[in-house]
């Protein structure tokens, strides 16, 4: 069985690997920090898409509107955000140090501020939906994000925007941001190992296996759904910043809001990984990150069919994913269905009941 | 008779050309065991729907400990400690029994920060003792889903234990449970309401189980109340027999 202590030493394993990654294999830095980002984005799929049983295929609003946010943020402190985007096509505009760490400190906080409170709003209208068309009113609020971004003259439309250039050196610069995703992962996993050991998820989990039960039991049930919203925008939001800045240059239809690549990894990790379990989207994660990396090396020009492949593959063959395959298969090892053979707590002394015998 | 929880008066509830209620008007005595028969279709369901809040009823009203809930939505009603369960059985199916319990405490004082309480060592302890109560002790790390149609609706029942609710709809209880296991269900019905002081009003088939424990008996068909008493007079009502003999 897993116990406490087994898990404890897992993490300290990520920790550890985590790490020691960059180090050791420093050409692959750039790599296994899309990795952690994958990681991100399959964890916060997970809370609504595998524990609440809210399929959402919207996710990625989040993560592009943290981005866009964040660079407004990053240059509306010290120039026009609207003469910056303009200018920026013909001329160089420098940050100093202090503007650069400043603007980036300060704007990805408002990134996962403002995702969050977006979710809000966002939430006020698709949590009316429910089932495949939860799934449709998500997509259609990223798509027509992404649609309205590219047509907004004063964030650079669908040209996009330069962002202030990391001040320091190319391996300096890929370090900072990897430990940065990396960090944001690691946070992500004990806050969500922290939350699904609370109320919160019993509670969602109890939304995903019968909604109108929890309703008839009294539950807030909207409030829970909506809090799950939000969290899972704070992350992508923060997450969207930092990978904006990363790339250095954002635009909406392939970065910031990419509705058929990283918006359907997220669910595809997740599937792959086996939904509604604390590590399947880890798992899922780094297991999809290898394969679309060797494809994408090695059948260049091929991957998206290998990709196609790989979804059908899931989808008929496996649905329960990894994780949930192990579960089902060695349940006592995953800390489920220990069977109790030992005696109860004395049923009928609970409070002595002289007349419960009278009935028979 | 004690005084009145439930006071529901003139309800009438239609589903497109269909009259499920008709100008239904009874009382549910605080502290005791209420019991609702009826022929198929002759609008039991309905009406426990509508006093939980379920639909909109068309006209009446429906109080309860003096209060209007006809307009109140369901999670409310739920949290003034009016609960019921399903006839046919919802619990949680990939959660195990315990947590199925610990999920159903009473949302009364629910707080935001309550979301992110952890379950309190009592709190287990109280659900462990609920599952022993309903015999199901063995099975709490199992998946409710995992469990036997007659295990699951003993599980619910432990779970609108867990609530402390105030009154408790119940929607055919011994439904589906094997004929073995309905005397314990009936001697657990009688110690919910008296050990922890639950009214129940239960909708119920089985004549020799809502005899045995209702001490009073309302019989609807076709929507509208046929008759009402003790359990004595109501096996002997002819109209009651008619009803269910196909009489109408």
């Amino acid at each position: 069985m897993m116990t406490g202590s087994h898990q404890t030493l897992i993490y300290w394993l990520i920790l550890l690997l985590g790490v020691a990654g960059p180090l050791v294999f420093p050409d692959y830095t750039n790599q296994m920090a899309v990795l952690w980002l994958m990681v991100v984005f399959a964890l916060t799929w997970d809370i609504l898409g595998g524990q609440m049983g809210y399929n959402s295929l919207g996710n990625i609003f989040f993560f592009g509107a943290g981005m866009y946010v964040a660079a407004i943020v990053q240059i509306g402190l010290f120039y026009d955000v609207g003469m910056y985007t303009s200018a920026a096509r013909t001329t160089h505009i420098a940050f100093s140090n202090a503007q650069y760490f400043t603007g980036f400190a300060l704007g990805t906080i408002a990134a996962g501020l403002a995702s969050a409170v977006l979710a809000i709003g966002v939430g006020l209208i698709v949590f009316g939906l429910r089932g495949p068309y939860f799934a449709i009113g998500t997509l259609g609020v990223a798509v027509a994000a992404a649609e309205l971004t590219a047509s907004w003259e004063w964030v650079g439309a669908a040209s996009g925007i330069s962002l202030p250039v990391f001040p320091g050196e190319p391996e300096a610069q890929k370090l900072f941001f990897y430990f940065l995703l990396f960090g944001l992962a690691f946070a992500l996993m004990l806050f969500l190992r922290w939350l699904y050991s609370t109320n919160f998820g019993l509670a969602i989990n109890a939304i995903r296996d019968d909604e109108e039960k929890a309703e008839a039991m009294g539950l807030h049930t909207r409030r829970y759904k909506r809090t799950a919203w939000v969290i899972t925008a704070f992350f992508l939001g923060i997450a969207g910043a930092v990978f904006g800045n990363m790339t250095g240059f954002i635009e909406p239809r392939d970065i910031a809001f990419p509705t058929t690549t990283f918006n359907i990894f997220m669910v595809l990790m997740v599937l792959l990984g086996g939904k509604g379990t604390l590590w399947g989207p880890v798992v899922g994660a780094v297991i999809f990150h290898l394969i679309k990396e060797l494809t994408w090396t090695y059948f260049l020009g091929w991957q998206f069919i290998t990709l196609g492949l790989l979804i059908i593959i899931i989808l008929v063959y496996f649905q329960q994913g990894i994780v949930g395959w192990f579960e089902e298969k060695y349940p006592a090892w995953s800390g489920l269905e220990v069977a109790a053979k030992e005696a109860p707590p004395a049923a009928h002394n609970v409070a002595p009941l002289p007349q419960a015998k009278a009935a028979e | 008779m004690s005084e009145p929880i439930i006071e529901i008066e003139n309800v009438t509830k239609s589903f497109g050309g269909v009259q499920a209620n008709r100008g239904i008007t009874l009382t549910v005595p605080k502290g005791a065991i209420t019991g609702l028969i009826g022929p198929n279709g002759s609008g039991k369901t309905t009406l426990f729907s509508s006093i939980v809040g379920y639909h909109p009823i068309d006209a009446g009203s429906i109080r309860f400990q003096g209060q209007e809930i006809s307009k109140l939505n369901v999670q409310d009603i739920a949290r003034l400690g009016l609960l019921r369960t399903f006839q046919t059985t919802r619990i949680y199916g990939k959660m195990n029994c315990t947590q199925n319990l610990l999920i159903s405490i009473s949302q009364r004082q629910a707080q935001f920060a309550d979301m992110f309480a952890r379950a309190r060592a009592e709190l287990v302890d109280r659900a462990e003792h609920l599952l022993a109560f309903v015999g199901l002790y063995d099975k709490r790390f199992l998946r409710a889903g995992s469990l036997s149609f007659g295990q699951q609706k003993l599980l619910e029942f432990a779970m609108a234990l867990m609530n402390e609710p105030t009154v408790l709809l119940l929607d055919e209880p011994t439904a589906g449970i094997n004929p073995t296991l309905i005397n314990g269900l009936i001697d657990r019905l009688k110690r919910a309401n008296m050990q922890f002081g639950i009214t129940l009003f239960i909708i119920e088939h089985n004549m020799r189980a809502i005899m045995n424990m209702a001490s009073k008996i309302y019989c609807l068909a076709h929507g509208e109340l046929l008759a009402v008493g003790d359990p004595l007079t109501i096996q002997r009502d002819q109209r009651v027999i008619d009803a269910y003999l196909g009489a109408h």
